[in-house]
């Protein structure tokens, strides 16, 4: 197989899905013969017609007949345009999709795509992590895969798992981040990854953020320093075993996140390691996200609102020398 | 006015439906009251022909039906045990929700009657994901899927996303406004403006307008999109004016509502006009109505005492999680 990108793995695992499982059919806007905004669904209508269906403008309604077309045993997948117009759609996930199991003991096994994050020029409302939103309820799975075969294979698990998922892709690794196939290290769907081996301090993370914290780790090796990363892979449930066990190795974290500072995935990662693993800690467990504005359309702006390898290697020097 | 003799059969169904309803929703009643169940009791009482004729007028085991809180007719007619109703209520593990949900919540999705959430027009595209659902699996033909909401439902993004979709996918889907005259306590003209009729032709569907509080009228016009739907015909808009004998829920007394509707044509009761029309058309003889009445208060009495006599739920034993695939008390 010559390179594939993160994008093409996205496309790869739908497309077999559809030829694999007659439950599966694709609903979004402008996913048809167009092949959706970002070309994750090009060339699936042609080859199976009738299972990629166009939806007009209405999330909430996207995610209604999803939730309807599982209770009638379907595996649908939902994509949406951008994981920001999913607010719309957050309705019908986190009241209805998310609660139907519990209530009825019928599953709903649907998968809701986001295209998620940031890429220069997106601003405000195209730019957007909603992972944090999603996994503070009770009933949704919330994934987040950082690498080509994780986006592959990540997708065909959340597909046939009984239960809702939210599948947040990251728009920047889209064509950015190859690799020579899909292959992964089959972990289980739920199984966060030690992505970077080290020592001194562990960083906790995921989506397109392990790329920045490994750049960081790095830079900063040339300085001496064994940074371990910590790709969670799966937001919710998260997979907290191996965190503490990395903190235990390392005794220092920074959790690390794209979305806004206010709770959300890194605040849950420390707040755990704090409670649980407070006699394991070197130094105080610190959290690095984006800012609290709206995300910027700006590229300079927008490269300072997020992480970067600069400021997570700053953060670290600082939790290095306490 | 008398029902056509083609009707008596479908007549008879609903009003059977209607009665059973009302019996049951008197006790409901009279259970809250009594402080026997907790939460809220929201009764259908003036809306029990529209319901009832659209229950009865789809295929338990064919077709979709997804009920909202006014539609205990409905759900009777389309199959709904009566230990459903008393169960959910009363909070028996027995019952479809295992007191995790209750009242106007519980649903059969395995018998084609999704559970309903609070959220206004959030039911709406999932009975049309059903009936898409039916069309990719090559199970559409002659099914219809039917809701119902509210006057203020309708003011929901979600309805308008909805009926859009199914209008674009030429779904078999119906859906019935009931138009009670009032959202809560907000009355039609703080709800919306124009007629509610007027947005079927929006949409690219076929309206009707039914009166709701009259059998014959709402066998006619409900029956009408069913049928038609089932032909093929795309999605349907009825809208059905009537008034709610009742408060919002139990807790409410309805003070807010306009006097002059309740002395007006829309105040009388559907229970009554049905009876004189079920009589006058020669479908019942005197005292008929009467007897299913008696035995729907036998029936009901008994899933009553059987459902008090059932467990309610062990919070020791609960099992904390609303996953199905991913592990136990994980997050």
């Amino acid at each position: 197989m010559s390179e594939v990108a993160y994008i093409d793995a996205i496309r790869e695992a739908q497309r077999e899905l559809l030829a694999d499982d007659p439950r599966v059919f694709i609903y979004g806007q402008d996913v048809g013969d167009f092949g959706g905004a970002f070309k994750a669904t090009q060339g699936l209508k042609a080859a199976f017609p009738g299972r990629v269906i166009d939806s007009p403008i209405a999330e909430d309604a996207m995610a209604g007949v999803a939730i309807g077309a599982a209770l009638e045993g379907m595996h649908p997948i939902v994509e949406m345009q951008f994981a920001d117009f999913s607010s719309i759609a957050f309705n019908q996930m986190v009241n209805h999709a998310a609660t139907y199991y519990w209530r009825t003991g019928t599953p709903i096994p649907m998968t809701l795509r986001l295209p998620s994050g940031g890429t220069p020029g997106s601003g405000p409302f195209h730019s957007q992590m909603m992972e944090s939103l999603y996994a503070h309820y009770p009933g949704l799975v919330v994934v987040a895969p950082a690498t080509v075969g994780d986006a592959y294979h990540m997708l065909k698990e959340s597909v046939a798992l009984e239960d809702p998922v939210i599948y947040c892709e990251h728009k920047l690794l889209y064509r950015w981040l190859k690799a020579d196939n899909f292959e992964n290290d089959s972990l289980p769907l739920t199984k966060a990854r030690i992505t970077r081996p080290g020592k001194h301090a562990t960083v906790v993370t995921y989506s397109a953020m392990v790329h920045e914290a490994v750049k960081a780790a790095e830079r900063l090796s040339e300085e001496g320093w064994e940074i371990e990363v910590v790709d969670l892979r799966c937001i919710k449930p998260m997979d907290t075993d191996t965190i503490m066990a990395s903190i235990a190795r390392t005794g220092r974290l920074l959790a690390l996140g794209e979305s806004f500072p206010w709770g959300g995935v890194t605040a849950e990662v420390v707040s755990r390691v704090a409670s649980d693993g407070f006699h394991l800690l070197d130094a105080p467990p610190m959290r690095l996200n984006a800012k609290d504005t709206p995300i910027p359309y700006h590229p300079d702006l927008w490269r300072a609102h997020r992480p970067t390898p600069e400021s997570i290697g700053e953060a670290l020097r600082k939790l290095l020398n306490f | 006015m008398a029902i056509a003799a083609d009707y008596q059969e479908s007549a008879c169904r609903a009003a059977r439906a209607m009665v059973t309803a009302r019996v049951l929703e008197d006790k409901l009643r009279s259970l809250y009251k009594a402080g026997k169940i907790v939460g809220g009791v929201y009764l259908g009482r003036g809306q029990e022909a529209l319901s009832g004729v659209l229950g009865t007028q789809l295929i338990p085991g064919k077709d979709v039906f997804a009920p909202l809180i006014r539609d205990q007719a409905g759900r009777t007619g389309f199959g709904e045990d009566l230990l459903d109703v008393t169960r959910t209520y009363l909070g028996s593990v027995e019952g479809p929700m295992r007191g995790r949900d209750g009242n106007i919540h519980r649903g059969r999705p395995d018998k084609g009657m999704p559970a309903m959430i609070s959220h206004l027009g959030a039911a709406v595209p999932v009975v049309a994901g059903i009936l898409l659902a039916k069309r990719l699996k090559g199970e559409l033909d002659g099914v219809v899927g039917a809701t119902c909401i509210g006057d203020g439902g309708a003011s929901t993004g979600a309805f308008h996303e909805a009926l859009n979709v199914a209008a674009v996918e030429k779904l078999p889907l119906v859906v019935v406004i009931a138009n009670n005259q009032y959202a809560y306590s907000t009355p039609n003209q703080a709800e919306f403006s124009g007629n509610l009729a007027d947005r079927a032709a929006g949409y690219g569907m076929r309206g009707w307008e039914a009166k709701g509080n009259d059998l014959a009228d709402c066998l006619e016009k409900v029956g009408g999109a069913v049928a038609a739907a089932r032909r093929g015909e795309g999605p349907q808009l009825v809208v059905a004016d009537l008034l709610r004998l009742s408060g919002h829920g139990e807790h409410d007394d309805g003070a807010y509502v306009c006097e002059d509707l309740k002395k007006g044509p829309l105040g009388r009761d559907c229970m009554d006009i049905a009876k004189e029309q079920l009589l006058s058309s020669g479908f019942i003889e005197e005292g008929t109505w009467e007897n299913w009445e008696q035995e729907a208060r036998e029936k009901v009495t008994e899933a009553v005492a059987l459902t008090q006599r059932e467990p309610t739920p062990d919070a020791h034993g609960e099992v904390w999680n609303a996953c199905k695939a991913v592990g136990a008390e994980t997050y």
